[in-house]
C-alpha cells in the first residue's frame, strides 16, 4: 500500500441523536456531527480540537463504531465501515482503536493485568497461550512497566500505571489507527509531559496513526502535525499545525487562540473580545453556525451557510470572508 | 534582622489573612495522612492570590481551613490563622459560622452545578443565602423582614446584571439545569460577592470551563473584586490562569508551600526548583515533553525534610535532614528552599 492513500477517510458524515420531550415524543434532532469530511494520512496525527459540545467526541465514537452515522460514508484502510452492521464492522475495526480518557479506569478491578491484557487477544485472534503471553510482555515493556506487574490487580498499582495498562491493552491488537479522546485532560503539567511522551514513543514503535481529541489547544500544538478546529458539530478551519497556529483563517479559531492565556506573554482577560455562549446544538442558527457569536458577521453570513472550502495556502476554511 | 522577622512584618501591615504554621492532617485507613505541613502565607487587602500546585498538594485542604470548612477526620494544628485582626483558630466556632464563613469570607466552587440544589430555582437559592448573609442583616435575626427582602431582591438583581446575565428577573426563577455551565459559575461568583465579603476563595473556578468561557469568567471575576475591593484566594493547578489575573502567586507541593512572588518575579525569576521545572513542562515552552520525572509522595508517610527533595535536581544532604526555613532572597520574593536559584530564567516565548 503506497503511504499516501489516507488510513481514514470520511466524507459527509452526519450524527444525530434524537431530542425526546418527557413523555418520550421526538421533538427535533441533536446534529452532533453535522456533515464531516476529513482524511488521516497513515502515520500522522490529527488533532481535533473544540469546545466542550462541539461534536469532537462524538466524531471520534463515529469512526470507532460506537456510534452509527446517520448518513455519510467511512472508508478505513480502503474498506467502508460506515454502512457495515456491528457485526461486520468488528472483524475490520480491530485495527482501529477508541481510547477513552482514562483507560486506566476502564480496567475490571476483578481481573488481574495480565489477564486483562490477554482479553483482547482471546477474543479476537486464535493465538496459543504461549503466543499470547509472549505479547503481553512485548507490550507491557513497551508501556514501560515490569513483568512482575502481570499478577496485581488495579487497585495495587498507581492512578499513572494504571493508564500505561489501560493504553497497552488498546494496542495488544496491533492496531493501526487509534482515536485518543482527551488523553490529557485532567493531568497535571509534569505528569502530562510524560503521557505525551509515552504517546510519541508508542506511536514510533507500533507505526500508529492517532486521531487526538482534545480541548487543549496548546497539547494539540505540540503533538499533532494536521489539527482540524471543529464547532457545533461541523469542521472550521482544517490544516497544518503550524499554519493554523501562526495565522488561523476562521474567525473562531482566531479567536479560540486569542482564549488560551500564554503565561509571561499578553494577558487574555485585557484584551479577549468574544461574547456570549455557544448556541444549543439542538436549535442551530441560520446559515453559518457561528454568526451569533462572530465579530465578522453580515447579511451572507445569515442566508447561507459556508462551505468547507480550499485555501490558497492549502488548508480548508468555512468561512465566506477567509481570504482564498 | 532574621527572615522570619520579616515575614512577619510584611505579615502585620496591611494583611487581611496570615497563615502561620499551619499543619493538617487526616486520619484514613492507610494511616494518618500530613496533608499540610506548617503552610505559612499572608494576603493583603485587595490582592488576588494565586495559589499554585499540582492535584494533591494540598491547595484545597488549605482553602478550607481558612474557610473552616474541613471534613470531621481533619485535625488542625498551627500558630496562627488570622483573619482581620481575629484568630479563626481561637474564635468561638459560633461566631466564625454566623460572622465569618459566608459573609466576611466567602466560596467559588470548581463544578458550579454541583453546589446548586437541583430542586430549587435559583432565585430560592439566592434568597436563602440572602437571608442569613446579607449584609444588611442584623446580627442573630432569625426572620426575614418584608423590606429587607426587598432590599435584598434589588440587590441581587444589580449583581447579577453586574456578572453580565442578561434578563436577571427571569433567570431568578430558572432552575440551575436550564442554565449553562459559564452562566453557572457568574451565578456563583455573584453569590460569593452578594454578602460583600473581604475575602473570596475560589477553588479552581475556571477548571470545567471552555477557554473562551474562561477568558470572561476569570475577567469578571478580576474586575468585580477589585471594585468591591475583595480580596481573592484562587487555587488552580493551571499556570495560565494565575498569569491572568493574579497580583501574587504561592506555591505548593505536598502539602508545603515552596516560593511565594510577585507574578512577573514569579514567571520571569523562579527560584525553586520545583517552579522552575513546573514552568518549563507547559505546552507552550520548548522542554515541555520533559516533565518532571517521579512521583507526588504519598502523604501518609511524606519524605523528611523538603518534600520535593526525591525529584529534585538540586537535592543535597540538607534537603533530606530538614524543611528549609522561610528566606526573602529578593524583595518580596519568598522561599523555603536550601538551593534557591538566583540567576533568571531565559525569556519567555510564547
Amino acid at each position: 500500500m503506497s503511504s499516501t492513500a489516507p488510513i481514514l477517510e470520511l466524507r459527509d458524515v452526519h450524527t444525530q441523536f434524537a431530542i425526546r420531550n418527557a413523555w418520550g415524543r421526538q421533538v427535533g434532532w441533536l446534529r452532533a456531527v453535522d456533515g464531516v469530511s476529513l482524511s488521516v494520512a497513515r502515520g500522522e496525527i490529527l488533532g481535533v480540537v473544540g469546545e466542550s459540545g462541539c461534536g469532537k467526541t462524538t466524531l471520534g465514537k463515529t469512526i470507532a463504531g460506537i456510534h452509527r452515522a446517520g448518513s455519510g460514508r467511512i472508508w478505513f484502510e480502503a474498506n467502508e465501515i460506515g454502512a457495515l452492521t456491528a457485526g461486520e464492522g468488528r472483524a475490520l475495526r480491530r485495527n482501529l482503536q477508541y481510547c477513552y480518557q482514562d483507560p486506566g479506569a476502564s480496567l475490571d478491578p476483578h481481573w488481574k493485568i495480565g489477564r486483562a491484557l490477554e482479553e483482547p487477544l482471546v477474543i479476537h485472534t486464535s493465538m496459543p497461550r504461549a503466543e499470547r503471553r509472549a505479547r503481553v510482555g512485548e507490550v507491557l515493556a513497551a508501556v514501560g512497566l515490569p513483568e512482575g506487574h502481570l499478577d496485581l490487580y488495579p487497585h495495587e498499582i498507581s492512578g499513572g500505571q494504571q493508564r500505561r495498562i489501560g493504553l497497552a491493552r488498546i494496542l495488544m491488537l496491533r492496531p493501526s489507527l487509534v482515536v485518543l479522546d482527551e488523553p490529557t485532560s485532567g493531568l497535571d503539567v509534569s505528569v502530562q509531559a510524560t503521557v505525551l511522551r509515552l504517546f510519541l514513543e508508542l506511536r514510533e514503535r507500533f507505526d500508529l496513526t492517532y486521531l487526538f481529541i482534545s480541548h487543549d489547544l496548546g497539547v494539540v500544538r505540540l503533538v499533532s502535525q494536521r489539527i482540524a478546529v471543529m464547532y457545533l458539530g461541523k469542521v472550521m478551519e482544517c490544516g497544518d499545525t503550524a499554519q493554523v497556529f501562526a495565522a488561523p483563517a476562521h474567525p473562531y479559531t482566531q479567536s479560540l487562540l486569542a482564549a488560551v492565556p500564554v503565561v509571561g506573554g499578553r494577558r487574555v482577560t485585557e484584551t479577549f473580545l468574544l461574547e456570549g455562549e455557544p448556541p444549543s446544538p439542538g436549535a442551530l442558527p441560520s446559515g453559518c453556525r457561528f454568526r451569533t457569536r462572530c465579530p465578522l458577521a453580515a447579511a451572507r453570513c445569515v442566508a447561507e451557510e459556508p462551505a468547507l472550502r480550499v485555501l490558497a495556502d492549502g488548508r480548508q476554511a468555512a468561512c465566506h470572508f477567509a481570504a482564498s | 534582622m532574621q527572615p522570619e522577622q520579616l515575614l512577619s512584618d510584611t505579615l502585620q501591615s496591611g494583611s487581611l489573612l496570615s497563615v502561620r504554621d499551619l499543619s493538617v492532617s487526616f486520619t484514613t485507613e492507610g494511616g494518618v495522612a500530613q496533608v499540610l505541613d506548617s503552610v505559612s502565607l499572608s494576603l493583603r487587602a485587595g490582592e488576588i492570590m494565586g495559589l499554585v500546585g499540582e492535584s494533591g498538594c494540598g491547595k484545597t485542604t488549605l482553602a478550607r481551613s481558612i474557610l473552616g470548612a474541613l471534613p470531621p477526620n481533619a485535625r488542625m494544628r498551627g500558630t496562627a490563622l488570622h483573619f482581620a485582626g481575629q484568630d479563626l483558630l481561637t474564635l468561638d466556632p459560633r461566631v466564625v459560622a454566623d460572622r465569618v464563613r459566608g459573609r466576611a469570607i466567602t466560596f467559588v466552587p470548581q463544578d458550579p452545578f454541583s453546589a446548586f440544589n437541583p430542586l430549587f430555582t435559583v432565585g430560592d437559592q439566592i434568597m436563602e443565602l440572602l437571608r442569613w448573609k446579607s449584609p444588611d442583616r442584623p446580627l442573630r435575626e432569625v426572620g426575614y423582614r418584608r423590606a429587607r427582602r426587598r432590599a435584598d431582591r434589588a440587590r441581587a438583581l444589580a449583581m447579577l446584571r453586574a456578572v453580565h446575565l442578561p434578563d436577571p428577573e427571569r433567570l431568578l426563577a430558572k432552575y440551575p439545569h436550564e442554565l449553562s455551565g459559564g452562566q453557572r459559575q457568574r451565578v456563583m461568583i455573584a453569590m460569593a460577592l452578594l454578602p460583600e465579603p473581604k475575602l473570596v476563595i475560589a477553588d479552581e473556578p475556571t477548571t470545567a470551563l471552555d477557554v473562551t468561557i474562561q477568558a470572561q469568567i476569570l475577567k469578571l471575576l478580576r474586575t468585580l473584586a477589585n471594585e468591591h475591593g475583595a480580596s481573592v484566594l484562587l487555587t488552580t493547578h493551571d499556570l495560565g490562569t494565575a498569569w491572568e489575573i493574579c497580583d501574587r502567586v504561592t506555591v505548593m507541593y505536598a502539602g508545603q508551600t515552596l516560593e511565594t512572588a510577585p507574578i512577573e518575579a514569579f514567571v520571569h525569576r523562579p527560584m525553586v526548583p520545583y517552579t522552575r521545572l513546573l514552568l518549563e513542562s507547559l505546552p507552550s515552552r520548548n522542554a515541555a515533553l520533559l516533565g518532571i520525572p517521579g512521583d507526588v509522595p504519598s502523604l501518609v508517610s511524606p519524605p523528611p525534610g523538603c518534600r520535593f527533595h526525591p525529584r529534585c535536581p538540586q537535592a543535597s544532604n540538607a534537603c533530606r535532614a530538614e524543611h528549609p526555613a522561610l528566606s526573602e532572597p529578593d524583595a518580596g520574593h519568598f522561599v523555603r528552599c536550601h538551593h534557591p536559584q538566583l540567576a533568571p530564567v531565559e525569556a519567555v516565548v510564547g
